[in-house]
């Protein structure tokens, strides 16, 4: 098989790897959405928000110590223990329960029924919000994230692809892990969503707030809990990327690599922020192997966003998401 | 009002009206400057069905909104089941085994029937989130049971058929009455029922009425609906309350309020001067 064709096929399989991380954080969005009809822009804040929580708790950083330091003149910064992965990972579930109470209690229960750009300037507010708690928290240093996720090259993949076509594909452990992960995580919600009472009444709160009051579903129970599965799932993809490329506050941006996943797989589909996900990881990696030579490169940064207008302009409901159909 | 009417007795039909289920005692409810309810008070016994009619906008939507906990009155008691009730949230009241549908319809529209009957059921559910997940156990019986008490109802209204359709294909008479196949699932002691007839042909309504007769004959139920046409009233209701820019203008059986001259003029219309 000639070589540019192995080179190909690897560099596909790296980027559906890739693609399972924007998957993740569109996942996020999607579930707020479905819920509560709340574009939640915040989202990527709260996966870096949460990986940091998370390096802090595993540090045993004392939070705000800078703020701490500053108005007591102490010099304090780490209270010296070591808190084990699955301990710290506990933890952070519980801070980003507290989150999305928080959220609930103070800023969503006074925009019940207001317009949906209001509840999404109200996210763009949060967003700020919170990075600036993650900074003030935790501090703005780049930094290590370790809880035990296996990383560097495969090499069974490596020596099997060796064996049968004479090139080994370099595919990190990482991606490999994340991948499980991601399949774990979305056959759970899938599980949650279609079996279990909250499940049922998430559904029901999704589709008609007034039929889910008039059948005893508590609204605001429900945007609570789907608020703490986003938070949850936002700690699962800043966990990974932390992993793989240290827990840093560009982490946040990912989020706006999320947006023309949901344009492609459309705001109200699970399975579509799944696929989204894996096809904008594989198309522009392959659009950087195949076209990137020829226009001189760094497709990578805008790749996703001109297939997304691409959809907006021939598929504006996205690959799986509702068809939007006004009846007159 | 008089006295008599009040409680234990049995209807030419032979069913039993008991007693005082809920009391609504001067009720009084305004939006801004408009007085939407005023000082209203009226009961609905056990076992009977209680109609609410009067002209447009006399305000009787907002009082079942009143009963189902949509709106909070800023005057007067509401007295459930021998107890004044707190101002309850909607989803509380259902709790309380008060269930509705609404004018314009408030179904899933994403789900099938068999689904959004199941939704009804939410307030039986008690086992634990995480065997419901695998399936386990206890999760298992329950989910059983549910369904047979969900089949039961889907029998009982005969849409069997559609039973798998998703609602948003189903025409607006199926629609409706796939709205009261929820509200049933939930075993309400009080069924609320916000124009259940509106804007069907006679047939449906026919069918309507029928099924509204046979759920207080057969479950028990209490019902308390609301509803434009006379002659549909007169039919089912054991008593009606009569409004009209949201004061009560009548209230008694239904060859009462026929006679009653105020109620005649709110609906054939007399000169105010």
């Amino acid at each position: 098989m000639p070589d540019q064709v192995l080179f190909a096929a690897e560099v596909m399989l790296n980027g559906l790897m890739a693609g399972v991380l924007y998957s993740l954080v569109a996942l996020g969005f999607v579930l707020i959405f479905k819920a509560s009809g709340i574009f939640n822009y915040a989202q990527g804040v709260m996966a870096l928000f949460a990986a940091l929580t998370l390096v802090g708790i595993m540090d045993g950083q004392v939070p705000f110590s800078h703020l701490i330091n500053a108005i007591f003149g102490t010099n304090i910064h780490h209270f010296g223990w070591h808190t084990p992965a699955l301990l710290a990972i506990i933890l952070t579930v519980m801070v980003m329960v507290l989150f999305a109470w928080l959220v609930q209690k103070f800023i969503f229960r006074h925009l019940v029924n207001q317009e949906p750009i209001i509840l999404f300037m109200a996210t763009i507010g949060l967003a700020y919000f919170l990075e600036g708690v993650g900074d003030l928290m935790w501090g703005s240093d780049i930094k290590k994230l370790d809880v035990g996720i296996p990383k560097g090259i495969n090499e069974t993949i490596d020596s099997l692809t060796y064996n049968a076509f004479g090139y080994g594909f370099f595919i990190d452990n990482l991606d490999i892990f994340a991948t499980f992960v991601a399949v774990i995580l979305v056959a759970i919600l899938v599980c949650f969503s279609q079996y279990t009472k909250q499940g049922r009444a998430l559904r029901a709160v999704a589709d008609d707030h007034q039929a889910a009051l008039s059948v005893g579903i508590s609204l605001s129970y429900i945007w609570i809990l789907v608020w703490s599965i986003a938070g949850f799932v936002a700690l699962v993809a800043g966990t990974i990327w932390g992993a793989k490329s240290g827990v840093q506050f560009s982490l946040s941006l990912i989020a706006l690599k999320a947006l023309p996943v949901l344009m492609l797989g459309g705001f109200t589909s699970i399975p579509g922020a799944i696929i989204g996900g894996l096809i904008i990881g594989v198309g522009e990696k392959l659009f950087e192997f195949l076209v990137g030579p020829w226009i001189g490169g760094a497709t990578e940064n805008w790749f996703a966003y001109v297939l997304a207008l691409l959809f907006l302009v021939f598929r504006p409901q996205g690959l799986f998401g509702e068809k939007i159909i006004e009846r007159v | 009002m008089s006295n008599e009417s009040e409680g234990n007795f049995v209807t030419t039909d032979g069913r039993n009206i008991g007693g005082v289920m809920m009391e609504m005692k001067n009720i009084t409810l305004r939006f801004g400057g408009v007085v939407a309810l005023e000082n209203i008070s009226f009961n609905i016994l056990e076992g009977e069905v209680r109609a609410i009619i009067g002209p447009n906008g006399a305000g009787k939507s907002s009082m079942l909104n009143v009963i189902s906990g949509f709106y909070i009155p800023q005057e007067g008691e509401v007295i459930f089941q021998g107890s004044p009730r707190p101002s309850l949230k909607p989803f509380e009241v259902a709790h309380q085994g008060i269930a509705r549908t609404f004018q314009n319809i408030a179904l899933f529209e994403g789900m099938s029937v068999l689904d959004n009957v199941m939704t009804g059921r939410l307030t039986k559910m008690k086992t634990g989130i995480f065997s419901q997940m695998i399936w386990a156990g206890k999760a298992e019986r329950e989910e059983i049971e549910n369904r047979e008490a969900v089949e039961k109802i889907i029998d009982f209204l005969e849409i069997q058929a559609i039973r798998k359709t998703p609602v948003s294909r189903l025409p607006y008479g199926l629609k409706k009455r796939v709205e009261l196949a929820r509200a049933l699932a939930a075993e309400p002691n009080l069924l609320l029922l916000d124009e259940p007839m509106a804007g069907m042909n006679v047939e449906e309504k026919q069918d309507m009425s029928r099924f509204i007769l046979d759920v207080n004959s057969e479950f028990g139920t209490t019902i308390a609906l609301i509803e434009h046409d006379m002659g549909v009233v007169m039919d089912l209701s054991d008593r009606v309350v009569v409004m009209d820019y949201g004061r009560k203008i009548g209230d008694g059986t239904p060859d009462e309020v026929r006679n009653n001259q105020e109620v005649i003029d709110a609906y054939l219309g007399v000169s105010h001067d």
